[in-house]
């Protein structure tokens, strides 16, 4: 392996055992029993074949929302966007899912693509403007995220007349009854299934077509690209649009599987922003996703056992954790800056 | 509602949406200086929720002290606070060179995680504070008050925060573009390179930057608190940072652009609020009053309603030596 390959698996590393750390020296500080605390959170996710199943439903949109942002940052493009994308699928999915009446093998499949679509399609906006006009994505997409909130929850009320809607029908539902079965009952579903096949299909057109080298050329250097005859404004709207489409999946998987309704939100459902964490932390590479989704989805699930006696810890200790850890990733240059100042004491060039 | 009359809805309106804007100002105004220094702060979402806590947490502490004083007090100490919670954004994308994008969106993370581990540790695992006892008065402006028709209009009943946040939008324009220190700001945001020749500490300049930015967010989000939901819970703060950096944008990075926004933004957000009982403004579905500000910043970016251009090294940490 080389060295390069190394630094870059061992940058998380570092950065989850410092962040974990931090979190220990916080809790103790607070006043808090940190062994105690982590043995709760670890029951939390491993627990009983409940909180298993649970921690893997957790897992289930993380991967998506973090395959998302991941995959827009393979061409240069920041998508903060996912969380409203994420929203508009998730509203997308529940509509489908009370308004068609047809078979499961059609409806699951209409649902879900549908769902993508609207996540597409609001990530459409930035792609196009971006694009057409240059127009900085980062801004754009961040504003979506509100429009987004603010307009499903009219649509909710529009089509509900109250703040939540129905469940969706049975034949749109993602759940498995053998999950349920072997996980007591918790809403583990069948989405892992999509996010796990949305992964590879991600890591083959990265790697192995034409568009993934396109895209890519892209996010490398966009006037090399263009002078090499690809088209660029193209493959920065293609970038998006399947960036979103993986969003409006995430947002299906809530839809669908988790809680099979939607209801108005007061604020943004947090997931999209987790999504960056995710990629971040798995250095925006499919796989990588994958492990940053289950470490993420854990923690994230676990944490609401740590307020549980006797370690009466508040789940927010794990944001804490979370944020310390991306902190670390982001600051890359600290390791390389702690490596030489250490190698400089030493007298070793 | 009725009764009111016509000057007396304006007068409502005008004030709803003056104390709605204050806090957005004040952010706002952190914003423009941070990315005029050259560094994107996304954070200022989470500046704002520090800022707000603060303000509640030492608010509800000093208020037997303090008494009439506590909010004033409060707004400082959520001040330096916000500034010190900045310094994050600081370490990790100027010194560290990490993602200004990524650093922001942990500093986020990290308000919204630490501002509601505290409040369920200091009140015994409740994620809301009790309500503030000191709050933010409206009061009469002297003199002012007393001018026909604009008195009432402008000057009764109103908090001296929004007036303050106005003042400190024309402070902060003076400051950027008529002073020394403001053209150092600018320059670094602009041409990193350029600056460090003539001798301008770029980093130095970039932190200060971020810092005030930082301190002005922390106001913000403590007058936010203390004006309008009184309390602390993980829903206070939800999008008004990024809606300053709405306003911002759409005021072109200029402070008094910006506050024009901020005004208009604030005067979206109380017909949402105050609209259902407006004749009128009634029919308007809420919806259309909440996506307004968003809207019209994606379309002023895209150059629909005037160019927005951006500081020139916004997002990239200053390499010496690299072209």
């Amino acid at each position: 392996m080389n060295k390069k390959r190394l630094i870059s698996l061992l940058i998380p590393v570092l950065a989850i055992v410092l962040g974990l750390i931090v979190g220990a020296i916080i809790m103790m500080v607070s006043g808090y029993d940190p062994v105690v605390g982590y043995t709760q959170l670890w029951e939390g996710i491993f627990g009983d074949p409940y909180v298993m199943g649970e921690t893997v439903r957790q897992i289930t949109p993380y991967i998506l929302a973090g395959l998302a942002v991941a995959f827009a940052f393979k061409t240069g493009l920041f998508n903060i966007g996912v969380e409203g994308q994420l929203i508009v699928g998730w509203f997308a999915a529940v509509w489908v899912g009370l308004s068609f009446d047809m078979p499961a093998v059609l409806h699951i499949p209409f649902a879900i693509l549908v769902a993508g679509l609207a996540g597409a399609l609001w990530a459409f906006i930035p792609g196009i403007l971006k694009a057409r006009l240059g127009v900085n994505e980062v801004v754009v997409t961040i504003m979506l995220n509100y429009v987004a909130l603010h307009v499903t929850n009219a649509l909710i009320r529009g089509i509900a007349g109250k703040d939540t809607t129905d469940r969706i029908a049975e034949t749109a539902s993602l759940r498995i009854p053998f999950f349920e079965e072997i996980t007591m009952y918790s809403r583990m579903h069948g989405g892992i299934f999509i996010a796990i096949l949305a992964v590879i299909i991600i890591y083959f057109i990265l790697q192995k077509t034409k568009l993934g080298y396109e895209l890519k050329a892209v996010g490398f250097n966009q006037d090399a690209s263009k002078y090499a005859g690809m088209n660029v404004p193209r493959n920065i709207v293609i970038s998006m649009v399947i960036s979103g489409f993986l969003a409006g999946l995430a947002g299906a998987m809530e839809g669908l599987g988790t809680f099979e309704y939607v209801a108005t939100k007061t604020s943004t459902t947090g997931i999209g922003f987790e999504g960056i964490a995710v990629a971040v932390l798995g250095a925006n590479h499919p796989i990588g996703v994958v492990f940053g989704a289950i470490l993420f989805g854990a923690l994230k699930y676990g944490s609401l056992n740590m307020p549980n006696p006797p370690a009466q810890i508040p789940s927010e200790m794990i944001t804490i954790i979370i944020a310390i850890i991306i902190f670390f990733v982001a600051s890359a240059y600290l390791f390389q800056w702690l490596y030489e100042k250490f190698s400089k004491k030493k007298g070793v060039k | 509602m009725e009764e009111l009359g016509l000057i007396g809805i304006i007068a409502f309106v005008f004030y709803t949406s003056l104390s709605y804007a204050a806090p957005l100002i004040f952010t706002g105004l952190g914003a423009v200086f941070s990315e005029r220094s050259g560094v994107t702060n996304i954070g200022l979402e989470g500046i704002m929720q520090i800022g707000a806590f603060t303000g509640i947490i030492t608010n509800l502490m000093l208020a037997d002290t303090f008494k009439g004083m506590t909010p004033w007090v409060a707004i400082i100490i959520a001040m330096v606070i916000g500034s010190i919670f900045s310094l994050l954004l600081a370490v990790s994308s100027v010194t560290f060179r990490s993602d200004q994008i990524i650093a922001g969106t942990a500093l986020n993370m990290l308000a919204a995680g630490a501002t509601v581990f505290l409040v369920k540790k200091i009140f015994d695992g409740k994620g809301q504070t009790p309500y503030i006892q000191e709050t933010i008065t409206r009061f009469d402006i002297p003199v002012l008050e007393d001018i026909p028709v604009l008195g009432p209009l402008f000057f009764q009943n109103v908090y001296i925060t929004s007036y303050l946040a106005v003042l400190a939008a024309i402070l902060g324009w003076f400051v950027l573009f008529k002073t020394p220190f403001g053209l150092r700001i600018r320059s670094v945001g602009e041409h990193p390179t350029a600056a460090d020749t003539m001798g301008i500490k770029v980093n130095r300049m970039r932190y200060i930057g971020v810092m005030i930015s930082g301190a002005l967010g922390g106001i913000g989000g403590a007058i936010f608190s203390q004006t309008i939901t009184l309390d602390y819970s993980a829903a206070t703060i939800s999008g008004q940072g990024f809606m300053a950096i709405a306003a911002m944008i759409f005021g072109k990075w200029n402070p008094l652009g910006m506050m024009g926004a901020a005004i208009f933004f604030g005067f979206a957000q109380s017909l949402s609020v105050v609209g259902t009982s407006i004749p009128f403004v009634q029919d308007i579905p809420t919806v259309y009053l909440y996506i307004l500000p968003y809207v019209l910043t994606i379309l002023a970016i895209a150059g629909f309603i005037g160019k927005s251009v951006a500081p020139k090294a916004l997002n990239q940490p200053y390499i010496k030596g690299q072209r």
